[in-house]
């Protein structure tokens, strides 16, 4: 068993490799444009964003909403970092996590108690007073905008942090506090009487979330060069949570797909740009109806003996 | 005198969020979701008003009918099209839907009428009351007793008729409601045409009282009803009403007294204390889970 995850670590060290060197290679010689090699770097953050997400909604299977909000707290508190102790951008990356994940704790532990639609929607009302608080702050500058960062993220720290934010979320997945953090999904008082400590788990998939949102929030901060709250309002929220349902809740590689296509997919369709918000919003409807049966193909091939049991039962 | 007139303005844009609020807590005491599009049908029906009053030269009050029309069919159409189908699944994918179907709805009016704020046509003359020395603009005034009605007229419809009957056996039990005869689809289909039809009433009161609509102004509205329907206890009517003028005069306090800017979070805030210390709101029933 040992031996064969430390293959499996190999090959996908390999494979992230092989896409590294490969990427870089077309964009230093011209066969990738500088723009899009910018709009490379969004997908990245997004992809982030995505996966870690996918932690709290589609593994624990709690619906939240504030996403943009922990990543505007990683954004604001790493740019602050580097503006104001001119820390190296890595230390700055990861104060803005850590203070993410302080707030993703903070926030948690009341909210986490509520269920499904009021969970949403008090997730959304704290990404809302975070946006506000930022706005009115003034060591953010407001509305005018924080400036005057570094602009360090670069292809090569963006793919790193994609690459150790999918590994370290499938290798909580994988684990046996994944398994618990699932249960919870498939059901919370029965993985409670099954001895779980349900709060615990649910707090803790919450707050690395909340980690990796900052960290993806540190990364725009130094690559876009200027904060304005506005762009971390539900709207990104929705955003994210709509890329990890497209590719699936509790689907990584879904997940990194969606993150990438619903990039590039506005990015083409920049011609037709007043057609193109509509198209994406027919395209949610549609796919929310026609694949709402196999969202999940992922955790449903695991759970399906339990399914025949539940059917044969009804 | 400046505490009191800006309790008549809470009160009326209260009166606004009160309808709209209704018509949240109506679907979801019904289909259990939240229609996130509703705050959208205000927008539509705002410009249902503006359409049939600036552009085709209609009187005021076949421009209001029209538009509460358009909006019931609108609701309507969008249950049987986007959320019937998803009727027996989670709470997720109905949620994602009701989003894409209020940024469809969002940018159909993009469209067709661009971003820039429309001038809404003037239904009600600009000026002011005298009341024992408080003055109170025509439009205050007007919406407040609008939102009256129809409040008085929606909870007569609903404790006292058949149909209203119906509806309520519905919120309470799908199933057993389906053996006593009702037609569930109907009801629910009813829902929405009056929850709509009462959210085209806010967008026109929306229109007289700010007067410039864009496409963008039924989210933030939408958001701030649906906090007023989960303050008041979500499925209940009466918790609605009272829940969107507690917000509507929390927020015109914020303006006058604190600042315009924290008006949002002071919402905001509103919500999360109510669902931390009493998340069934304040008229709502608490429900046990069940293992």
């Amino acid at each position: 068993m040992k031996k064969q995850q430390i293959k499996q670590f190999m090959i996908s060290l390999i494979i992230s490799l092989v896409i590294y060197g490969a990427l870089m290679f077309s964009m230093n010689n011209g066969i990738i444009s500088s723009y899009w090699s910018r709009i490379m770097i969004t997908a990245c953050i997004n992809i982030v964003l995505a996966t870690s997400l996918n932690l709290a909604s589609g593994y624990l299977g709690q619906l939240t909403l504030g996403h943009a909000g922990f990543m505007s707290v990683g954004a604001y508190i790493a740019a602050l970092a580097s503006i104001h102790l001119q820390t190296p951008f890595i230390i700055s990356l990861i104060i803005g996590a850590i203070v993410a994940a302080v707030i993703g704790l903070i926030i948690g532990m009341p909210t986490l108690r509520l269920k499904g639609d009021y969970l949403c929607i008090i997730t959304l009302a704290f990404n809302e007073i975070i946006r506000v608080i930022m706005l009115n702050l003034k060591i953010t500058n407001g509305a005018r905008g924080l400036i005057g960062m570094p602009m360090s993220t670069d292809f090569t720290s963006a793919f790193i942090s994609v690459v150790v934010t999918i590994y370290v979320i499938y290798c909580i997945v994988k684990s046996r506090h994944g398994r618990a953090i699932i249960s919870i999904k498939e059901d919370e008082t029965a993985s409670e009487l099954a001895g779980i400590p349900t709060f615990y788990y649910k707090i803790m998939a919450f707050v690395i979330s909340a980690f990796f949102a900052g960290i993806a929030g540190g990364l725009y901060a130094h690559y876009n060069g200027i904060l304005v709250p506005v762009s971390f309002d539900y709207n990104k929220s929705v955003e994210i949570l709509v890329m990890v349902v497209l590719g699936g809740l509790g689907n990584l590689k879904g997940s990194v797909v969606a993150a990438i296509v619903m990039t590039f997919l506005p990015e083409l369709l920049r011609s037709f740009s007043d057609y193109r918000m509509l198209l994406y919003a027919v395209v949610l409807i549609a796919t929310m109806i026609i694949k709402e049966k196999n969202l999940m193909p992922h955790i449903k091939e695991k759970f399906s003996k339990k399914e025949v049991v539940e059917e044969v039962a009804e | 005198m400046e505490f009191v007139a800006q309790m008549i303005n809470g009160l009326s844009t209260g009166g606004m969020y009160a309808l709209v609020a209704i018509g949240y807590t109506m679907v979801y005491g019904i289909a259990k979701m939240i229609n996130f599009a509703h705050g959208e049908i205000i927008m539509v029906g705002a410009y249902l008003a503006y359409i049939a009053t600036s552009m085709m030269g209609m009187p005021s009050y076949v421009s209001i009918v029209i538009s509460i029309f358009g909006c019931a069919l609108l609701g309507v159409v969008t249950e049987k099209v986007a959320y019937k189908p998803l009727r027996n699944s989670g709470s997720l994918a109905v949620l994602i839907t009701a989003i894409g179907v209020s940024y469809l709805l969002q940018n159909v009016f993009l469209v067709l009428f661009g971003s820039a704020a429309k001038t809404f046509p003037t239904y009600i003359p600009a000026g002011t009351i005298q009341f024992f020395g408080i003055s109170i603009t025509y439009v205050s005034l007007i919406s407040l007793i609008l939102t009256g009605i129809c409040s008085a007229a929606l909870l007569f419809f609903v404790n006292k008729t058949r149909i209203g009957k119906a509806m309520r056996a519905v919120s309470e039990d799908k199933g057993a409601a389906e053996l006593m005869g009702i037609n569930v689809n109907n009801t629910i289909s009813l829902t929405f045409a009056i929850g709509s039809g009462l959210g085209a009433i806010a967008g026109v009161i929306y229109g007289m009282s700010y007067s410039l609509i864009d496409p963008y102004i039924g989210a933030m509205l939408g958001i701030k009803a649906f906090i007023a329907a989960v303050l008041g206890g979500i499925g209940s009517i009466q918790g609605a009403m009272v829940g969107g003028i507690v917000i509507g005069i929390a927020e015109a306090f914020t303006i006058s007294y604190v600042s315009s800017t924290f008006s949002d979070a002071v919402v905001f805030g509103i919500l999360i204390f109510i669902l931390l210390v009493k998340p069934a709101g304040l008229f709502g029933k608490n429900v046990r889970e069940k293992v």
